[in-house]
């Protein structure tokens, strides 16, 4: 008996001894892992990644890299009615109607509206994930609440609740975060609970509770991991959205009132009073819109297949 | 609701059997719908170091039978009644708590695919660990490596590298064995393996019995399977449970049903086998029709539609009862009007129901 004890203590030891030789990050392959691996291989992630990181370095390091004060009326002198200076020496994108240097203005408005993009994003994430997780691991009544209180929120067009949202808590950035965020806070909400619900029924959840698994433990350790592929998806996508979004409510005139920040939606905006005289102003905006908006799509696009469990090996 | 006081931690007695099941039935119930009986007064009981196979086709309610045994069907919709006892404790209405403590300390259960029980965003280890802490209150590391040794005691080579690695990595045969190790991670005194080989292939379905078999032989577990493979029936099963639309319509040991199967549903099933030495080209017998044939039991034999020996008094209720199951000879107990008979056994043909 005691034999028996000692030899299975020492196997134990010897096991115990050989877990500690594993090195760190061999041997298993974690979902995440693996999806960066596919990630890495697909030419359309390493497209949506490549613009993602340009216009986040870009943003990071304006100062640097925008070749004059995006606020300086330097060429204002040339200004005349009817007549904007177009590019020239110094001035790749020529200027704006009061002056300015475009490429200047373009470069600093990146940090607006990236931020902008990524705080309403992750605002708007973390709420609904906690509406979501809240009704995905309770079910019965509260998710009838939560998901009511989703359903009012939804139907109402987003941009007339951010609208409203920006008027009711005043114009600065901070109203607009926070009118993007609620615009997002359903689909989030939506998305892990109809995950974590999908994830429930499956057969490793029943197994946890056979091992008589806290219910805390089984949705947190097992199914929210398992649910969270789509919200990740869906926040690249979501960041595109906020951008487009922010964009939108600059041009409506409820964006940042702080001139010393230019922002893409706001030079849209009031470059339409110029469209005819030199659409440039309004173009080239739009396109750094639409490239980042892309940018985070592709990339979400193709992080959805990533972590999609049927490409696994 | 008043619930009874339980005994204390580990005053699950020893002096009865591990598992008793007495007119266990589960009546699933959902508004506006016929409820649906899905499984009808069975009753079992398991000893410590017995095997016992609850054995049938698809939808006759064996693993109901085992999820209500583990307290694991969901509460709306599911009317569970009967009685259900581990070393003498009612598990039956009991709090959700001590069914807690319970599942996974006391008692187990392994599914039938290894794939999807397993979560696949975490590694088998932490896995296995999970229910070390929850039930033995031990630190990450003591589990760790009880956690190794447990897979390998499961026969699961190197297992520190394997308790790293994801579900995915692992070989069919390799993550059942890991789902036994968690089964078996507190010595549980039950363990109820539902088709635990039917998602594996034959020699990994051989190793995963002869697994299963050494445990019980070494802890003095009570195991009950439950299978449609009589392969796995001849092979482990001490006492063996034919289960129809339900309810239990044969009992008998290993030895006595497979030399003489009394109910034609086992005798069909044991007919349907395929045999090696049966000759090329010479066809299977299965049994006519589908389990979806079945006629209410309250209308007589659930089984009479498919049955070759079915007459017009199984069809119907006899002295306000149908087919009742009764006393068929020592360890045997039989549900039938018209059981297989043979010329060697002269006792089973007249204590059978026939002649009534």
């Amino acid at each position: 008996m005691t034999a028996m004890g000692d030899v299975r203590r020492q196997r134990i030891d010897e096991l115990a001894a050989r877990a500690g030789q594993v090195p760190e990050g061999e041997g298993g392959v974690s979902l995440v892992r693996s999806a960066f691996r596919r990630l890495r291989r697909d030419p359309v992630a390493i497209l949506g990644a490549v613009i993602v990181v340009v216009f986040l370095f870009v943003a990071a390091f304006a100062p640097w890299l925008a070749p004059r004060d995006p606020l300086a009326q330097t060429l204002l002198g040339q200004v005349r009615p009817g007549f904007i200076p177009g590019a020239q020496e110094g001035f790749p994108l020529g200027a704006d109607q009061l002056g300015r240097d475009l490429l200047s203005r373009l470069v600093y408005g990146s940090r607006q509206s990236l931020l902008i993009g990524v705080v309403s994003t992750v605002l708007g994430a973390v709420v609904g994930m906690a509406l979501g997780v809240l009704a995905g691991a309770f079910g019965g009544w509260v998710d009838t609440v939560v998901m009511r209180f989703i359903d009012i929120v939804l139907s109402i067009p987003s941009l007339l609740m951010a609208i409203s949202i920006s008027v009711l808590l005043g114009q600065n950035q901070y109203a607009l975060m926070i009118a993007i965020a609620v615009t997002q806070v359903p689909v989030f909400a939506r998305l892990l609970r109809g995950s974590m619900l999908a994830q429930r029924g499956s057969d490793y959840v029943l197994a946890a509770w056979a091992l008589g698994v806290k219910r805390g433990r089984i949705v947190f350790g097992h199914v929210l991991p398992n649910s969270l592929s789509p919200v990740i998806v869906q926040g690249t996508l979501s960041l595109a959205t906020a951008i487009i979004e922010a964009a939108a409510l600059s041009f409506l005139g409820l964006g940042d009132p702080d001139i010393a920040r230019p922002e893409w939606g706001a030079m849209l905006s009031t470059a339409q009073a110029f469209l005819s005289v030199r659409p440039a102003l309004a173009v080239w905006p739009a396109v750094c819109i639409i490239v980042v908006a892309l940018g985070f799509t592709l990339l979400g696009e193709s992080l959805r297949e990533a972590l999609d469990p049927k490409f696994r090996r | 609701m008043s619930i009874e006081a339980l005994p204390p931690e580990g005053a699950l007695r020893t002096d009865v059997p591990v598992l008793e099941v007495e007119d266990l039935s589960v009546t699933f119930a959902r508004r506006g719908e016929q409820p649906t009986r899905a499984v009808d007064g069975v009753s079992f009981s398991v000893a410590a170091g017995e095997t016992i196979g609850l054995v049938g086709e698809s939808g006759c309610g064996k693993s109901v039978t085992s999820l209500a045994v583990m307290g694991l069907l969901p509460r709306r919709g599911v009317q569970v009644g009967g009685s259900v006892r581990l070393g003498g404790t009612e598990l039956l209405g009991a709090p959700d708590r001590t069914l807690r403590r319970l599942r996974g300390s006391e008692m187990a259960m392994v599914f039938q695919d290894p794939l999807s029980s397993l979560n696949p965003t975490v590694p088998i280890g932490t896995q296995v660990t999970e229910v070390l802490v929850e039930h033995r209150d031990m630190g990450k590391k003591e589990a760790a490596a009880e956690a190794a040794e447990l897979l390998d005691r499961v026969g699961i080579p190197d297992p520190a590298r394997r308790l790293k690695e994801y579900p995915h990595q692992l070989s069919g045969g390799m993550r059942q064995r890991a789902l036994i190790a968690m089964a078996l991670a507190c010595s549980p005194r039950l363990l109820i393996a539902d088709e635990p080989t039917t998602a594996l292939d034959v020699t990994i379905q051989a190793q995963i019995l002869e697994l299963l078999r050494e445990l019980v032989v070494d802890t003095g577990t009570a195991l009950v399977m439950i299978t449609h493979d009589l392969g796995v029936v001849a092979g482990l099963c001490d006492r063996v449970h034919v289960m129809y639309a339900g309810k239990v319509i044969e009992t008998a040991d290993r030895y006595d049903l497979f030399a003489r199967p009394r109910q034609p549903y086992t005798g069909g099933l044991l007919a349907s086998v395929p045999r090696l030495d049966a000759g090329r080209g010479v066809p299977l017998t299965p049994i006519r029709g589908s389990a979806r044939d079945a006629i209410p039991w309250a209308e007589g034999c659930a089984f009479a539609p498919r049955c070759d020996n079915a007459q017009d008094d199984c069809l119907t209720e006899v002295a306000g009862s149908t087919v009742p199951l009764e006393y068929d000879g020592p360890g045997r107990e039989l549900r039938c009007r018209h059981p297989l008979t043979y010329p060697s056994s002269p006792v089973g043909a007249t204590a059978s129901g026939a002649g009534r």
